[in-house]
């Protein structure tokens, strides 16, 4: 659709290793051979089954971790350390407790030596623009989950990062502030269509706002099975687009192709605790 | 359940530090009781008073301290050897916990030496102190700091590894460099840490003072219960106790007050906030 005048993101064939510290296998392959195009403002959702692997993809992304074979690009150029052009945002709370919100949305600003003045007033404005003005001065515990995402989010892009790398920011909040806050994200996202990878285990969350979702297979070693064009008009309410015809479509699709990897997923993680218990046993 | 247990306690607030004057009230009456013959026999009086001196007698020489002015000297000697002891080993603690922390190497080589260091009875080396730094307030702060600095370390130390990684994720990705990590993220971080060890910190700055003048010196307060000790005047010891607890208590108070000016950003239990 409305891709794409060049590649914003490209990871090419990465392959990640982690050595394992316990006993039995030494190593233990988290991502295998994994090829990811994200196009200029395209939003591109990955689904996996639990534990396949997402984040470590998305850290590898954000340049948090180095990958054990294979390339990062970034616009086009190779990635060495962090992730400058990127921002994000993180699924458990990774605002500093220790700063007021508006200190929060600040941050970033601040490391890039920005002036005090002009930093409060775009903060403010960030707070205005996720629904948020006038709670600026209060401490992260003494905001509800669904103001702390707010936060997070006003704090990610008040650096107007070009690409938006997301993994699962919504998961722990309850199904209405969820479809609230992913509304509220679209909105946000079409006033200047940045590229986003957005993590998720929904598929559902997954085709609401995406333009293409990447199915991902079930751990160890994973790798892409599949993606999916999500050709629905645009803006969207993802309350209402929920109940079209084509989203139902698109949905059974997905989940077809994510069935079986869910469900070895499961067995290996069940698996993974009858050995752990045997090994505790021994 | 939870809100009306805390109403309760909101309630009762006055009434807890009536209760507190209470017991210490009770504690004085019968020290009193015990050391005059009254209830008592006129020998068992006589004996304990011998061993725990006389609760009037004690606040009445206190009072004599202050008011002839005799404390003062005394008093401020031991005083600026505990602010001494207690701020700079305060900011060594500090400043060697955060290196040892965020240096790898440094940290594994220091291990067996700090471990050594902190199992060693330290108060032990306080004649040796008195031989380097000589009789003076010197020798004392040195064993002061000696006490106060691995308490403080241990606590930044656990503090900055107890830093969240997606907190310290988070800053890196907004664009943190080092020092700014060092200011935004483990500072703060380990603050909490930090103040939890100052309590404990203050009281073992008095120690090292205290310890220091009982070993050897010609002023403080530490001298002041060493001399009535020679004398068997143990009400003056009891004095000097008194003094020193009194003193120890207000520094430990405010930094208290310091602790919850600094760290409002910590969620209290079942805050709730009112309209």
């Amino acid at each position: 659709m409305q891709v794409s005048n060049g590649t914003a993101l490209a990871l090419d064939n990465i392959t990640v290793t982690f050595s394992a510290r316990g006993a039995g296998t030494t190593t233990y392959t988290a991502v295998g051979s994994t090829t990811l195009k994200i196009g200029a403002g395209e939003f591109v959702s990955v689904v996996g089954p639990t534990g396949c692997g997402k984040s470590t993809l998305l850290n590898i992304a954000a340049g948090l971790l180095e990958p054990s074979a294979g390339q990062v690009n970034v616009l086009g150029v190779p990635l060495a350390g962090l992730n400058r052009d990127a921002g994000y945002m993180f699924q458990a709370d990774a605002l500093l407790p220790w700063l007021s919100a508006q200190d929060n949305v600040e941050l970033g600003l601040k490391y890039r030596g920005v002036a005090a003045e002009e930093r409060r007033q775009r903060a403010e404005q960030w707070l205005l623009r996720v629904g948020l003005a006038g709670h600026g001065d209060r401490y992260p515990h003494q905001l509800s989950g669904g103001m702390k995402k707010r936060v997070a989010l006003a704090q990610m892009l008040i650096l107007d990062p070009k690409i938006l790398l997301m993994d699962e920011p919504f998961s722990a909040l309850d199904i209405q502030t969820r479809q609230l806050m992913e509304n509220e994200l679209l909105d946000l996202w079409s006033a200047d269509r940045k590229s986003v990878v957005f993590i998720t285990h929904d598929i559902e969350e997954a085709i609401a706002l995406s333009d293409r979702v990447v199915v991902l297979s079930a751990g160890p070693a994973t790798h892409p099975i599949g993606e999916f064009v999500i050709d629905l008009p645009r803006p969207r309410d993802v309350n209402e687009i929920r109940l079209t015809p084509h989203f139902v479509e698109l949905h059974t699709q997905i989940w077809h192709a994510m069935k079986d990897e869910v469900l070895k997923g499961y067995a290996q993680s069940q698996r993974g605790e009858a050995d752990s218990a045997q090994s505790q046993r021994a | 359940m939870a809100a009306k247990r805390k109403r309760e306690t909101r309630l009762t607030r006055g009434r807890l530090a009536l209760y507190h004057a209470l017991l210490l009230g009770a504690v004085f009456i019968g020290w009193h009781l015990m050391t005059n013959p009254l209830l008592v026999s006129e020998e068992f009086a006589r004996n304990s008073a011998f061993f725990f001196g006389k609760p009037l007698v004690v606040l009445e020489k206190t009072w004599d301290w202050f008011a002839s002015g005799k404390i003062y000297e005394h008093l401020l000697v031991t005083l600026i050897e505990t602010l001494l002891a207690f701020g700079i080993g305060t900011a060594a603690g500090l400043g060697v916990g955060l290196w040892l922390a965020l240096s790898p190497l440094a940290s594994a080589l220091a291990d067996p030496y700090i471990k050594a260091m902190n199992a060693m009875p330290r108060v032990i080396l306080a004649p040796i102190f008195a031989v380097w730094f000589g009789l003076g307030i010197l020798s004392k702060v040195a064993l002061g700091i000696t006490l106060v600095f691995f308490i403080v370390f241990f606590n930044v130390y656990q503090g900055v590894r107890e830093v969240s990684p997606v907190v310290l994720n988070n800053a890196r990705m907004l664009g943190a460099g080092p020092g700014q990590l060092l200011r935004t993220v483990y500072v703060p971080s380990a603050m909490s840490w930090v103040f939890s060890s100052l309590h404990t910190a203050v009281g073992m700055a008095f120690v090292g003072a205290v310890v220091g003048e009982y070993l050897g010196s010609s002023r403080g307060v530490g001298y002041l219960i060493l001399q009535a000790e020679g004398a068997f005047d143990i009400n003056s010891v009891f004095a000097g106790i008194l003094v020193l607890t009194a003193f120890a208590l207000a520094l430990d108070m405010l930094v208290s007050a310091i602790e919850k000016r600094l760290l409002v950003w910590r969620p209290a239990q079942g805050e709730t906030e009112l309209l």
